[in-house]
């Protein structure tokens, strides 16, 4: 007998999913006007999860008129009640976190050990810390009395659903803002629990709208005149649409966008740590990750060490059902997302890379995609420039700190860096060098809410997390 | 280690330094700086990493296995003043039939005793496949003088001991005399001789670093232990899954150099069959499958056995077990 | 003996610390406030605007990674020398705007104290923007301020020496570096303030300085993908929302222009904050 882990599947009992999602408009659940709807599905086994309603320019008028009949009564509340809204939420969600991390596993195809031990934790810290500026923002730096903005549009991807509704919900609210937000087309459903979440809280009808729909609810959002912010994160093409969008207008905007994240590992790395922070940087989230650390520069000295630790670390990955709490590899989140992961992987094959998965076994139903990593990648190689989004590592080398910047520093995004040396001189030389907006020295892939998130040049401008993601929200 | 693994011997396992090392002992310099080229340890990321690999599930069939692959790795350990024969015999029977409800429960790995209650343990023990293990080297401060650890190892394995659990001297490692240290183990190592196996004692709490750990497991490994333990049980801070993670990591380096297995042992304050199933997953996703057996991995523990045995109990009933339901030893 | 003929000074544009002609060979009429010509200034191109960019982009490594202080007293020694040639400020602000004397001298003065204030901001400004997160693990987290690298900046239409050093030094003091489009039809204040910035420590191509047409020069700035950040601040509306549309393409940090700003006014540290990205360094802490 061999210490193969049997099935521990978490239980899906604890969730009740509704057939079919109304929005959520002006504290109430209604279909679209033209009561046109669509489906959403389990990326791991392809079946259907519910209906939901697909928000035309109706609906998304519906929805900013409430939020700017809200915007009065909210943004004048004393600070301390709409923190106490907002504590009632994070305590809500601390309560039915379990109940909200199958959700999220069930329509994200994510590991339910991410979900319940990253993303949960995150979402229900990231209200507590925001809902105790509420009534503290004059002390925030940014003049005696700020006031909110108006209306805020937010705008959410697919990779982490709740949290990415928390990034934005939280500190919009919090500086007296209201809100309409608009769930990823292929993630709404912890989007709408999270509405009834605010129901159970008495959140004043209208502070908070959810629009679920596609791309074209998203642009419709945006564009409508009422909005006086939007907060997007996604992809850099859709970032830069919306740039043009509100060109001229006097709209705030913020965009958190792709990354290309240089991870460099030096030979006095701790290895083994090291290794670990790879995996994780490349691996957590199927690689669904903006700050991903999808380019891996090593040291040429260790090349060869750190590749044979991270292979048979790799070999030790788990893919499989979501729902099992040994899996550390989930669904990759839609067919479409799948097909772009495919078609840059062999891009990569036929740019002469070479190419390394552990053998797994990959499930027969749903979208998957093996962990793989590619040697021999160079800068020139489109799997070293594009975002891809998936559980793929191109790894490079380097040997020189010098030459490590250079090759880190050589990319139009700016998210993310990793450094892995145990020379602490060396290591805050890179990370004042390294042109992205969070460096993670001898880590990855952490998140904290108080700690600013956002990226240099092509990955978006603003922050979010800590004071400084009062700013967005804030007539300053 | 690539560079070490290139020139590693793969043939069979040398009874001291592995000849692809011989060189880094051959002075207290090179010694030293061997031991300081290890790669360093991050302790946040090792200790994450441990705490992660602890939210595995370990569920039905899988526990069943990993429960009875637990009990069968306890070195079943009693190391006080008031240790007398009476106690001894009592833990010898129970380590034989751990569960007497049941026979088809496995046995223990070994009996760990003082060195003095060696014979009465090998008596007890006699014919059930169970090895006796006997503490030496002035265990477990160590501050004693070579010649009376070397008595206490050449007392003990002429009592009939299969496996010394010898200490470090901590103070010599503290104080950088790593060569030290080392010719200690090798001199514990050859009174040992052909019968007993070796396992070291590195006392992680003293160490209180996990570079140390990391220099002190490889010292270890080159003297020619058979096992690397970490600790006495007598102090603060014993086995931890991170330090445990980190032995598991040296013992999976050192055979890829040197071609050498080498086993470990955690030992002190782990209690529950929940924290041991914790243990044999570190084992299973670090140094690999290859660990997975009573000859690579021991439990030095005595409070663990009885809830391990409940939880097995509770797996064939379907009930919780309670303490009545178990022998107090 | 009849009086010395006056010897005229010619302008020229400023990039990479050098004062060449407009590539393109053009120049264009500068009026006083009456419409009297007053001066040639070069008529630059986008070719110029191109050399400007890449000036900037070479100055940027230097000039980020010199010390705060440095920059806080290398600005400091710019307000020395334009204080040492107030009179000549005096007189082209007194013809650009139209300003007796006195008032010109006024806003010479403020330029000087302008350029003083943001001086002393070099090494204040990551203790107001940056600072110790405390996040729920065992991690120290430091947010500090970077500058965002290479600034277009539009210089305002009509306070040419006041507003300009008003939208340039806090681009400077954190550490950027600029290419500035001079006020299109009082230019020369800024053509002066560049010799004023070649003798007083500011490293080659930290600053550029065109002047010309902002609706030519603006665009290709706009779209250039190596300027990191576009101040609007001297275009139109019309030709805002043009510019901001073309520098959503590398995404741009983009600073509308804000109308009837007073330059006069306490500024704030709007535009102190304006181009700067927050970066944030985690590194555990364990032994």
């Amino acid at each position: 007998m061999t210490f193969d882990y049997a099935p521990a599947p978490e239980s899906r009992a604890i969730v009740d999913i509704p057939p079919s999602h109304g929005l959520f408009i002006d504290g109430r659940f209604r279909a679209a006007a033209d009561e046109t709807v669509f489906k959403t599905v389990s990326p791991a086994s392809e079946e259907v999860l519910s209906e939901v309603a697909n928000a035309g320019a109706d609906d998304v008028d519906a929805a900013v008129r409430s939020a700017r009949e809200a915007f009065a009564g909210w943004s004048a509340l004393p600070g301390a009640e709409r923190a106490k809204y907002l504590f009632r939420i994070a305590r809500l969600i601390q309560e039915r976190s379990r109940e909200l991390a199958v959700l999220e596993t069930l329509d994200n195809g994510k590991p339910i050990r991410e979900s319940r031990d990253v993303d949960l934790p995150l979402v229900a810290a990231h209200f507590f810390y925001y809902a105790g500026w509420a009534d503290k923002l004059e002390h925030a730096g940014f003049g005696p009395a700020p006031r909110p903005v108006g209306v805020t549009a937010g705008v959410i991807p697919w990779n982490f659903p709740l949290l990415m509704l928390a990034w934005k919900v939280a500190p919009a609210l919090a500086t007296g803002n209201t809100m309409v937000l608009k769930p990823a087309e292929t993630t709404p459903l912890t989007a709408l629990l999270f509405a009834r979440i605010c129901q159970q809280a008495e959140l004043p009808p209208g502070v908070l709208n959810i629009l679920t729909g596609d791309g074209a609810t998203g642009a419709a959002l945006v564009a409508h005149p009422g909005v006086d912010k939007v907060a997007f994160t996604g992809s850099t093409e859709v970032g830069k649409a919306i740039a043009r969008t509100v060109a001229g207008s006097d709209k705030r905007v913020t965009l958190e966008l792709g990354g290309k994240a240089a991870h460099l590992v030096f030979e006095d790395a701790a290895l083994d740590q090291a290794v670990e922070g790879i995996v994780q940087g490349i691996f957590f989230n199927q690689g669904h990750v903006c700050c991903a650390g999808s380019r891996l520069l090593v040291q040429e000295s260790v090349a060869d060490e750190v590749l044979a630790a991270l292979k048979a670390r790799m070999s030790t990955l788990r893919v499989g059902d979501p729902l099992d709490k040994n899996t550390d590899i989930g669904a990759i989140n839609s067919a479409e997302q799948l097909a772009r992961i495919t078609a840059l992987a062999e891009a990569g094959e036929a740019e002469g890379a070479e190419r390394w998965a552990p053998s797994c076994e990959l499930p027969s139903t749903g979208y998957w995609f093996a962990p793989t990593l590619f040697t021999g990648v160079t800068q020139a190689h489109r799997i070293a420039r594009e975002e891809i989004f998936g559980p793929v590592l191109s790894v490079l080398t380097f040997r020189t700190p010098q030459e490590a910047v250079e090759k880190a520093n050589n990319t139009p995004y700016g998210l993310s860096a990793g450094i892995w040396t145990e020379k602490g001189s060396r290591s805050l030389w890179l990370a004042s060098r390294l042109r992205a907006g969070i460096v993670w020295s001898n880590t990855f892939n952490k998140f904290d809410p108080t700690s600013p998130f956002g990226g240099y040049q092509e990955s978006g401008y603003g922050r979010e997390g800590g004071r400084h993601g009062l700013e967005a929200y804030l007539d300053v | 280690m690539s560079s070490l693994a290139s020139t590693a011997s793969t043939a069979s396992p040398a009874p001291t330094a592995a000849p692809a090392l011989a060189d880094v002992t051959a002075s207290d310099a090179a010694l030293r700086r061997f031991l300081h080229g290890l790669p360093g340890v991050d302790a946040v990321g090792l200790e994450s990493r441990a705490a992660a690999l602890g939210t595995r599930s370990i569920k039905t069939t899988t526990k069943a296995y990993a429960l009875d692959l637990a009990i069968s790795m306890i070195d079943l350990t009693t190391l006080e003043g008031a240790d007398t024969p009476g106690k001894v015999r009592a833990l010898c029977a129970k380590g034989r039939h751990p569960d007497p409800t049941d026979r088809e429960t496995p046995s223990v790995a070994a009996i760990c005793v003082y060195s003095d209650l060696v014979a009465v343990a090998r008596e007890a023990l006699a014919g059930s496949g169970i090895a006796v293990a006997s503490v030496a080297t002035a265990f477990p401060a160590g501050r004693a003088a070579r010649s009376v650890k070397l008595a206490d190892t050449a007392e003990a394995v002429a009592a009939g001991a299969d496996e010394v659990d010898m200490v470090i001297d901590r103070g010599a490692f503290l104080a950088g005399r790593y060569l030290s240290v080392y010719e200690e183990i090798l001199a514990v190592r050859e009174a040992c001789g052909e019968q007993a196996h070796l396992k070291v004692i590195l006392e992680n709490g003293e160490l209180a670093t996990y570079d140390n750990i990391r220099r002190a497991s490889w010292l270890a490994m080159l003297a020619g232990a058979d096992f690397i333990k970490t600790s006495t049980g007598k102090v603060g801070v014993n086995a931890t899954p991170a330090n445990t993670l980190l032995m598991l990591q040296a013992v999976r380096d050192f055979r890829a150099a040197t071609g050498r297995q080498i086993g470990v042992k955690p030992a002190g304050g782990i209690r529950t069959a929940k924290d041991a199933l914790k243990f044999l997953v570190l084992v299973n996703e670090t140094a690999g499958p290859d660990w997975l057996s009573p000859r690579w991995f021991r439990f030095g523990a005595s409070s663990l056995l009885n809830d391990l045995l409940m939880q097995r109990q509770k797996l064939g009933t379907g009930r919780y077990s309670g303490p009545d339901y178990v022998t107090v030893d | 003996m009849s009086e010395p003929l006056a010897v005229r000074k010619t302008y020229k544009l400023f990039v990479g610390g050098a004062f060449p002609r407009s590539e393109s060979g053009r120049v264009y009429e500068v009026t006083n406030s009456r419409g009297s010509w007053r001066a040639n200034a070069p008529l630059a191109s986008r070719k110029d605007a191109r050399d400007a960019v890449v000036a900037a982009r070479k100055a940027f490594p230097r000039w980020s990674g010199a010390t705060a202080y440095n920059r806080g007293q290398v600005l400091y020694r710019v307000a020395e020398l334009l204080h040492d040639r107030r009179a000549q400020f005096r007189s082209e602000v007194a013809a650009a705007e139209g300003l007796s004397q006195a008032k010109a001298d006024r806003v010479v003065d403020a330029a000087v104290d302008r350029l003083v204030w943001y001086a002393g901001w070099s090494d204040k400004v990551a203790q107001i923007a940056g600072g110790a997160n405390p996040v729920a693990g065992p991690y120290f987290n430091l947010s500090t301020p970077e500058p965002t690298g290479v600034v277009a900046v539009l210089a305002p239409a009509d306070s040419a020496l006041l507003g300009l050093v008003s939208v340039l030094a806090p681009v400077l003091t954190t550490g950027n570096t600029a290419v500035v489009v001079a006020a299109e039809r009082a230019p020369l204040p800024a053509l002066t303030l560049a010799e004023v910035l070649a003798t007083s420590d500011v490293p080659a191509g930290v600053v550029n300085i065109l002047s010309g047409r902002t609706d030519e020069l603006a665009r290709p700035l706009a779209a250039h993908q190596d300027v990191n950040a576009i101040d609007l601040t001297g275009a139109d509306a019309g030709l805002a929302t043009e510019l901001e549309v073309l520098a959503a393409e590398n995404l741009k940090r983009v600073r509308r222009p804000a109308p009837a700003e007073d330059f006069a006014a306490d500024p704030g540290t709007g535009r102190l904050l304006g181009f700067l990205e927050t970066k944030t360094v985690w590194h555990p802490t364990g032994v």
